[in-house]
């Protein structure tokens, strides 16, 4: 087993007397990018501020490289790299900012200068170093802000949000640099998100926090795939969560009853047990309703379109087949099939595709 | 109008004729009251500090009472340090009383309010992240709270005018606390006191503009420190 680089032990943060934050337990490993993802309020800041010792938990400890988080914050600190949502820059140049850590730990004028160089450059604000911080356009005072952090070649770089009030195209640039860079670093990151997108991106494992509490904790492919439960299920993208009951069970196959409707999926749950169906939408294949088109996808349910919305750089089609599926398409599925309110299609989808959660009828 | 230009004349001929009285008076007022602008820099900027960072509880009302003490009457200040430094005071064995260190003192209690109530406003204008990033980066407190303050420079640095001028333009406790004695307490503003009293209005009127001069190259020197300004 990896030790751990931090270790938070029975982590409980309460303010005005409700919790925000109660961890048992949770490990970030050394040279692995961990993606902390949660709604807003779900304690995601407060987690990355305790791991940060800039607060103080209520109860428990974070133990450092193995040892518990004692006398000095500062000591530690020191070890640690944190950049925020907002630049937070100093009004001096971006070469004064980059180099504030590295002054602050009395490192050499010529030694500051050369390590402020490297990171300017692998940030690409080199040309940028005489600049006011105050004249930056967003993009580039986060970079300045990575470079600072990055500058300080920290064992642990926390990551709170960066990309949060970029416009698209500066923050997919901006993440395929930091991509470059943590490949190529190994550093150990803990970074804070409520963007799945990012969180598979550039996590190696992820982290769902909701409510204060850590909800689930995997590897990208478990944690979007395989939701623990509804709540999870939905915040990962998961359109299609309905109430169900297995009725039959086989081989590691199992027949779930969805109002009146049979879907065919892998589990090894008994029969009669109760479930949430999880279906993610990108899973779900739309074609004419009167098509017959051999594949080895396992259910094809007729449906009726309820409704049809754009979604980014997809089509939302909410689809009736006595119960809801969401699935989205393409623009050209879309004017090829003729899809709009009303329109009957069929729906397939592997069984591979559903994921099943143990579920207690209220 | 007579009367402000002979003052004025006469302010440029004591000033070119090194007339050694204004030199004293000028560079006892520059000492008192500098000397009562780093103390209140020191304690409002400790208060200011501890007050926004901190966030203890009665924040208000501390802020209140500092607001409310920018509008402190001097000569009830200059009461209340003549009666803590009478021989029978409580702090009457230092034997301060009429001595320069009285009149810094007053003044440092007259201008600490301005600059902490002014400093206080000033952090707390600043990003509350920006304090968490900055110790993220690595300071202590003490390097915290100076790289903070630079980051405030603008207000604090008028902050500290308002102080500066609250303390050289005062009068009443200086009189109280000082006895206006000439060659150890008298200042500009107890020399003009003086001289208006015995009548030598001209004279008044050129340690008038010898006061404003010296406040003006003061401000000024704040200001050119306050508005340095990184190229963009």
């Amino acid at each position: 087993m990896i030790p751990s680089l931090v270790h938070l032990q029975d982590i409980l943060v309460w303010r005005a007397r409700h919790s925000v934050l109660d961890v048992p337990s949770l490990d970030v490993l050394p040279n692995e990018v961990l993606a902390v993802i949660g709604p807003n309020g779900a304690g995601k800041s407060t987690l990355l501020r305790v791991i940060s010792l800039l607060e103080r938990p209520s109860r428990g400890n974070v133990h450092f490289a193995g040892q518990p988080v004692s006398g000095s914050l500062l000591r530690h600190r020191r070890r640690m790299a944190l950049v925020f949502q907002e630049p937070l820059l100093l009004d001096t140049t971006v070469e004064g900012n980059v180099c504030t850590g590295l002054s602050l730990r009395g490192v050499r004028g010529d030694e500051q200068r050369r390590r402020a160089d490297e990171w300017l450059a692998r940030f690409g604000i080199a040309g940028l170093r005489r600049r006011s911080a105050r004249s930056l356009s967003g993009g580039e005072a986060q970079r300045t802000s990575l470079a600072r952090a990055m500058v300080l070649e920290p064992e642990l770089l926390l990551l709170d949000e960066p990309f949060a009030s970029l416009d698209a195209p500066t923050r997919e640039s901006l993440i395929d640099d930091l991509d470059t860079v943590l490949t190529a670093n190994r550093v150990a990151t803990v970074f804070v998100t409520h963007d799945r997108a990012e969180a598979l991106r550039l996590g190696d494992r992820i982290a769902v926090l909701m409510s204060g509490k850590l909800r689930q904790l995997g590897s990208p492919a478990d944690v979007f795939s395989s939701p623990v439960d509804g709540e999870v299920a939905a915040f990962v993208g998961v359109e299609t969560i309905v109430p169900g009951r297995i009725r039959d069970a086989a081989s590691g196959l199992a027949a779930v009853e969805v109002d009146g409707k049979i879907i065919e999926t892998a589990s090894e749950l008994a029969p009669g047990s109760d479930v949430l169906v999880c279906l993610r939408p990108e899973d779900v294949v739309l074609s004419e309703a009167g098509s017959a088109t051999p594949s080895s996808a396992r259910n094809h349910l007729r449906a009726t379109v309820k409704r049809v919305r754009p979604a980014g750089p997809y089509v939302r089609v909410e689809l009736d087949a006595g119960f809801t599926i969401v699935a989205h398409v393409t623009k050209q599925s879309v004017e090829d099939l003729g899809i709009e309110p009303g329109t009957d299609t069929l729906a397939t989808f592997k069984a591979t595709a559903v994921h099943l959660i143990p579920h207690r009828r209220a | 109008m007579d009367l402000i230009w002979d003052g004025v004349t006469e302010a440029l001929d004591l000033i070119f004729s090194g007339n050694s009285y204004v030199y004293e008076v000028t560079f006892t007022s520059l000492l008192v009251s500098g000397s009562a602008t780093l103390i209140a820099l020191a304690l409002g900027l400790s208060i200011a500090s501890f007050l926004a960072f901190r966030a203890p509880p009665g924040r208000t009302l501390a802020l209140s009472a500092f607001n409310a003490g920018m509008a402190l009457p001097p000569v009830a200040v200059g009461l209340l340090v003549s009666i803590m430094l009478w021989r029978t005071g409580p702090l009457g064995q230092l034997h301060l009383l009429y001595s320069r260190e009285a009149i810094v003192i007053a003044q440092a209690v007259i201008a600490t309010p301005v600059i902490a109530a002014l400093s206080t406003a000033a952090l707390q204008g600043l990003n509350p992240n920006l304090r968490l990033q900055v110790l993220a980066l690595g300071a202590s407190p003490w390097q915290a709270a100076l790289l903070l303050f630079r980051e405030a420079r603008l207000s604090l640095l008028a902050a500290a005018m308002a102080g500066f001028g609250a303390a050289i333009s005062e009068v009443g406790a200086t009189i109280m606390v000082g006895g206006n004695i000439k060659g150890s307490t008298r200042t500009l503003t107890s020399a003009i006191v003086l001289e208006v009293q015995q009548g030598d209005f001209e004279t008044a009127i050129a340690l008038s503009f010898i006061l404003l001069a010296v406040i003006l190259v003061i401000v000024a020197l704040f200001t050119v420190l306050q508005q340095r300004r990184i190229p963009d």
